[in-house]
């Protein structure tokens, strides 16, 4: 592996997409530090999601640069390889394997190998259940281990990606929007676990949800038209005017 | 347009007067003979000498009567005879008995008649007379053909009765067949001067075809080295102009095929690439589309055969409606219920196509259905050393109108707003009132439609059998999938380009290899590029 | 042990379904040599042919379901790899027939005497050699959809585009296919075949054989795909079938589980194809017709989508309304009926016999415990 260039565990510099024409994102900076946690908002069409998918692999930059654990460059790598380097990612909307039961769709995401002829003749053993086991206790989903995911409300969708996403264990997670659509107790209960997840986790969480993110109490960047905009405590950015223009004064 | 128009009246009067002239002039000579050739020959025939036979055929095809022809035949056949009264008469194909001075039938045939006596020697002058009176009969495609037949001979023994009829012939463009005709038997036999080889190779030059290729390689070895490098050159001119002109002949045939192309995939365009809906039996709205042409002009035939020469412009809104009927019809009853589900939608529409195959099949018959062309539609023109058909013509017009007639439909119309705010964002377009059920049912209808009318073209090129569609059904999936999803400019584009790559392939690899060779290289495109020649990027187009 | 392994990873309807390849096993070859012909329980020799190509088309079938059903790739052009193991099965009982042929030529098959060939082309050789075209029966289908499969699943050809190559694939096969110099036989194909392995192809013994071996082949697919489907390797299929995306996202190279499953399921197809010709008597381009492919994914529809024995009796099921009704007075409605059947079978039964099956009997669990719950109730 190459000698890192940065100590940033992620490191954007520079990063611009544009889609016929339209810039989705325009000379993006933004680094993430090992074990930080960062909230992000922005407007509609701010390029949160564009960003992620630059990340995780989905959209290739036009330019910039994406260095990932100092010195591996994102850009050159597809889904499947990021994913394998540490980077998970918990969708906007929830997307669990609706035909799998909860239990299953912790294991596809287990930590595991990934090759086509080792899961063809993988067995059922006592660590991987014993993981499971845990992860279950952590989304409180114990009592629906055997239900078909498509069974489970929106809530419990959420909590079930985010527990695949413990179970991949990550050095870094992206997390998209988590509690949109959760109530009140719901949110604060995740607001809770994304904390703890934190404590041994890089993360990225994206959110619109302005208690939500105060209640993280982390670093927010505020992104707009596909730039970093105002980056602080969220009671600085939200006190900047550019800040209030674009965002909190619609 | 009246600069123009002013010489060309002068010129054209111009030519009526030299017409007049050369007609006039003949006249002159022909009626200057004493007796008359008739009477001469006849003289002559009655005689029975070789020696005498043979000028009486000479003064025989000279003559230009309507019956020279048939009585140097009778001879050949041994057919003319010399009564006992010195009346010579032959007996023509259908048994009659004709006189030979007066080209009158007789009542009955005249006592003794003896054969008048032919040997090789004659026989060969039989030969050229014949050639002569061909090259002279009063039709002119029959001497376009005798002079191109003496043309491809290139027999010595033409040369007399071809500077015959070079001083007769009234039409240049025969005029100039014959001349070149004459240029080939110049080049080709062995003592003639240079000067006349040279100016013979500058004539065959001018002509510029493959024929005149022939002539140029069989220069005699007496020629000397000046003509035989002229020849070269003049073959390697011909060879150049013969090889663009097959690239035009190419392009124009693969523009041709990809107006074809572009008829059949213009409503699956619509279909697939902006409703997103894979129709199967797309191929079937087109065989639909040419079996209403078949019924129209049956019914024409029946009712009013003089209508027939409207044929196709009263089949072209038929076929639109029944197709776009059907389109609908399926629409409503089956593919509506599979929106989302675009495999189960492919499997449905399969279903339906065989159904509509064996419909066909059992109202019309497995065979092929004959569907005629209107006169407007039937012959071609000549352009440099090309033929082009007036059918392939209104074709490539045909396609090209109703393409830009969509694209106007797409962009101006009520309609076509609503259905591109149906597929851009159908909640939001139902929001704003648009009822997107009859939107959905509409657009499908025209996609079917349009099918139709790729029907009717294609029941002018292609036999109109139940397997119509099916032959045409990948060739246009491959063209949209090629241009790119949701862009009709995309379908023209591919639907061309596949077109011309087609016909360049063949010559080089056959019609089946070129096939295969296209199939490959789009399986493979697909792959670099899954959406496409102009695809559209970004986020949207993912969910 | 192997057995208990076996076993293990069966559910109830699949034991029923190796039960019943079980008995076929053992009967039919019974009623058809033990039983005396005029006996109304016999089984003629005509009828275990048909039904030994019932059950190649099965065989397809599966290989079908196990792409379509479990990993969602809708293949149009799975009758390209049939046909492929077809031909190279045929080519080795056109090797076999020797100086039987028209001609009496020893080594060139009738077809390229005729065509004025002097010698053999190069991939004709080796099919003299009954292993090495057992290998070929693997190999050529399972290459080609190994080449095809890592150019499309890499660049994540999906959905309906990936149909419509398929079926491109095969059309371009069956349009060389029936080109005389490609070296197959052209329009006619390989037929009049003599012996395979040393037996008589038209014996009766051979027939009942090749059915037996036809039956062993369709229980081990089976069970080979049943592995497949329940191993951990199996639930990623289904994760990328249902969500191709997120599976990437989570670390799993999607394209190497397609172009694995989609390798062995075109090998699989290849199996079907070479019992399929010496039960036939003949292979031929029209083999690689887009349509046949089409008509492998109705069998598999109707049977039931993703539960493999669907499959299986879908293949039967279709196959033998097919011979019903093309050999009746209903000859010129079966191509209506098979129109229908497309057409019905994905509006109102989009989970085939099977599915639709399984599904009645969960609902009526599931009330007959509602209502022994609404019994228990009062009674508190």
């Amino acid at each position: 592996m190459n000698l890192p260039v940065t100590s940033f565990l992620l490191y954007l510099d520079g990063v611009s997409v544009a889609f016929d024409g339209f810039r989705a994102i325009n000379s993006l900076a933004l680094t993430i530090l090992p074990g930080e946690m960062r909230a992000i908002i922005g407007p509609n069409g701010a390029g949160k999601t564009t960003m992620m998918d630059i990340i995780t692999g989905k959209t290739k930059p036009d330019t910039g640069d994406v260095l990932f654990n100092g010195s591996v460059d994102l850009t050159r790598l597809d889904e499947a390889a990021i994913a394998n380097l540490g980077i998970g990612r918990k969708f906007q909307k929830p997307t669990v394997f609706d035909m799998h039961s909860v239990e299953d769709n912790l294991r596809l995401a287990l930590k595991a190998d990934r090759r086509v002829f080792t899961t063809l003749f993988w067995k059922d053993n006592e660590s991987e259940r014993e993981k499971i086991n845990r992860i279950l206790a952590t989304i409180r989903l114990e009592h629906l281990r055997e239900a078909s995911a498509a069974n489970l409300s929106h809530g419990q969708k959420q909590w079930l990606e985010i527990g695949m996403l413990l179970a991949q264990d990550p050095k870094l997670l992206l997390v998209d929007e988590p509690v949109a659509g959760m109530t009140d107790a719901e949110t604060e209960a995740t607001a809770h676990l994304l904390k703890e997840i934190a404590k041994d986790h890089s993360v990225i969480v994206v959110e619109h949800d302005m208690a939500f993110v105060r209640e993280l109490g982390v670093k927010v960047t505020v992104l707009h038209e596909g730039s970093v905009l105002a980056e602080g405590p969220l009671d600085t950015v939200s006190a900047d005017p550019r800040v209030i223009e674009v965002y909190l004064g619609r | 347009m009246r600069i123009i128009r002013l010489p060309l009246t002068a010129l054209r009067r111009l030519a009526s007067c030299l017409f007049l002239g050369l007609f006039l002039l003949n006249g002159v000579q022909m009626q200057g003979a004493q007796a008359g050739p008739l009477e001469d020959a006849a003289a002559l025939f009655a005689k029975d000498s070789f020696t005498d036979t043979a000028r009486a055929i000479e003064l025989l095809a000279d003559s230009g009567a309507a019956h020279a022809g048939p009585a140097i035949e009778a001879l050949n056949d041994r057919r003319l005879f010399v009564a006992a009264d010195q009346t010579v008469y032959f007996r023509d194909a259908t048994g009659a008995f004709i006189a030979l001075i007066s080209g009158a039938k007789l009542p009955a045939e005249p006592t003794g008649g003896t054969g008048v006596r032919v040997n090789n020697r004659i026989r060969s002058s039989i030969n050229t007379a014949l050639g002569t009176l061909t090259l002279q009969a009063p039709d002119p495609a029959k001497r376009r053909a005798a002079a191109e037949a003496v043309f491809k001979s290139r027999s010595p023994d033409s040369e007399t009765a071809l500077q015959a009829a070079i001083r007769n012939e009234k039409i240049a463009a025969i005029r100039d067949i014959q001349q070149t005709a004459l240029a080939a038997i110049i080049a080709t036999s062995p003592n003639r001067s240079d000067i006349d080889r040279l100016a013979a190779i500058e004539v065959l030059k001018e002509r510029g075809d493959r024929e005149a290729l022939t002539p140029l390689n069989q220069i005699p070895d007496s020629a000397g080295a000046n003509v035989k490098d002229a020849a070269k050159a003049a073959a390697q001119t011909i060879t150049n102009r013969l090889a663009t002109w097959s690239a035009v002949q190419n392009a124009w045939y693969g523009v041709s095929l990809g107006s074809v192309l572009l008829l059949a995939a213009i409503g699956l365009a619509i279909t697939f690439g902006v409703m997103g809906i894979i129709n199967m039996a797309h191929g079937e709205m087109v065989m639909i589309g040419a079996y209403a042409t078949f019924i129209i002009q049956e019914i024409i035939r029946q009712n009013a055969p003089g209508l027939f020469e409207y044929s196709l412009a009263i089949a072209i809104p038929a076929a639109f409606l029944i197709a776009g009927t059907i389109g609908i019809a399926m629409e409503r009853l089956v593919i509506r219920h599979l929106y989302g589900r675009p495999l189960e939608t492919l499997l449905a529409t399969w279903g339906i196509s065989l159904i509509l195959m064996q419909a066909t099949r059992t109202l019309f018959g497995p065979t092929n259905r004959e569907v005629g062309a209107p006169a407007f539609m039937s012959g071609s023109f000549r352009i440099g050393l090309i033929d082009i058909t007036y059918g392939r013509v209104w074709i490539v017009g045909f396609a090209l109108v109703v393409f830009f007639a969509v694209l106007a439909l797409l962009r101006f119309t009520p309609l076509g707003l609503q259905m591109r705010a149906v597929t851009q964002n159908r909640r939001m377009a139902a929001s704003m009132g648009i009822r997107t059920a009859r939107v959905d049912a509409l657009t499908f209808g025209l996609g079917s439609g349009i099918a139709g009318l790729a029907g009717v073209a294609l029941s002018q090129i292609d036999n109109v059998s139940p397997n119509l569609g099916q032959s045409y059904i990948i060739d246009s999936f491959m063209v949209v999938v090629f241009g790119g999803v949701g862009n009709l400019w995309g379908t023209l584009v591919a639907a061309l380009s596949l077109g011309i790559a087609n016909k360049f392939l063949e010559p080089f690899a056959g019609a089946v290899l070129g096939k295969i060779a296209l199939l490959v290289f789009i399986i493979l495109f697909i792959q670099k590029r899954p959406r496409g020649l102009f695809a559209l990027k970004g986020r949207a187009v993912e969910q | 042990m192997i057995t208990q392994a076996i076993l293990a990873r069966l559910d109830l309807r699949g034991r029923l379904f190796l039960g019943a390849i079980l008995a076929a096993l053992i009967l039919v070859p019974v009623l058809n040599l033990v039983v005396p012909s005029g006996s109304p329980l016999h089984v003629p020799t005509w009828l275990v042919s048909l039904l030994g190509k019932y059950l190649c088309y099965a065989i397809l079938a599966l290989a079908l379901d196990l792409v379509w059903g479990y990993c969602g790739i809708l293949s149009l052009g799975h009758g390209a790899f049939f046909a492929l193991g077809g031909y190279a099965m045929g080519m080795y009982l056109m090797r076999q027939i020797g100086t039987r042929g028209v001609y009496g030529h020893p080594v060139l098959p009738d077809f390229m005497v005729f065509l004025n060939w002097k010698e053999l082309p190069w991939f004709w050789y080796g099919f003299d050699m009954f292993p090495f075209a057992l290998l070929m029966v693997f190999l050529a289908p399972g290459i080609l959809a190994f080449v095809f499969g890592w150019f499309a699943f890499r660049s994540r050809v999906t959905g309906v585009y990936l149909s419509i190559i398929t079926q491109a694939l095969t059309y371009a096969l069956m349009l060389a296919f029936f080109r005389n110099d490609m070296g197959f036989g052209g329009n006619n194909g390989l037929t009049d075949f003599k012996d395979i392995a040393g037996f008589p192809v038209q014996a009766q013994g051979t027939r009942v054989a090749l059915f037996a071996l036809t039956l062993i082949a369709l229980a081990g697919c089976y069970i080979l795909a049943r592995a497949i489907v329940t191993s951990k390797a199996g639930k990623v299929l289904v994760a990328i079938r249902d969500a191709e995306s997120r599976t990437r996202f989570l670390g799993f190279r999607v394209e190497r589980y397609k172009l694995f499953v989609f390798t062995l399921s075109a090998m699989m197809a290849g199996l079907a194809g070479a019992l399929y010709v010496p039960q036939v008597g003949i292979i031929n381009p029209s083999e690689f017709a887009p349509g046949n492919s089409i008509e492998v994914v109705i069998w598999v529809a109707v049977g039931g989508r993703g539960t493999l024995v669907g499959a299986a009796i879908g293949a039967v099921l279709v196959n033998f309304a097919k011979t019903t009704f093309t050999t009746g007075a209903l000859a010129p409605y079966w191509l209506f009926a098979l129109g229908a059947l497309f057409v019905l079978t994905t509006l109102y039964m989009p989970k085939g016999v099977i599915g639709t099956y399984a599904e009645w009997r969960e609902k009526r669990r599931e009330k007959a415990s509602l209502a022994a719950h609404a019994a228990s109730k009062p009674a508190e």
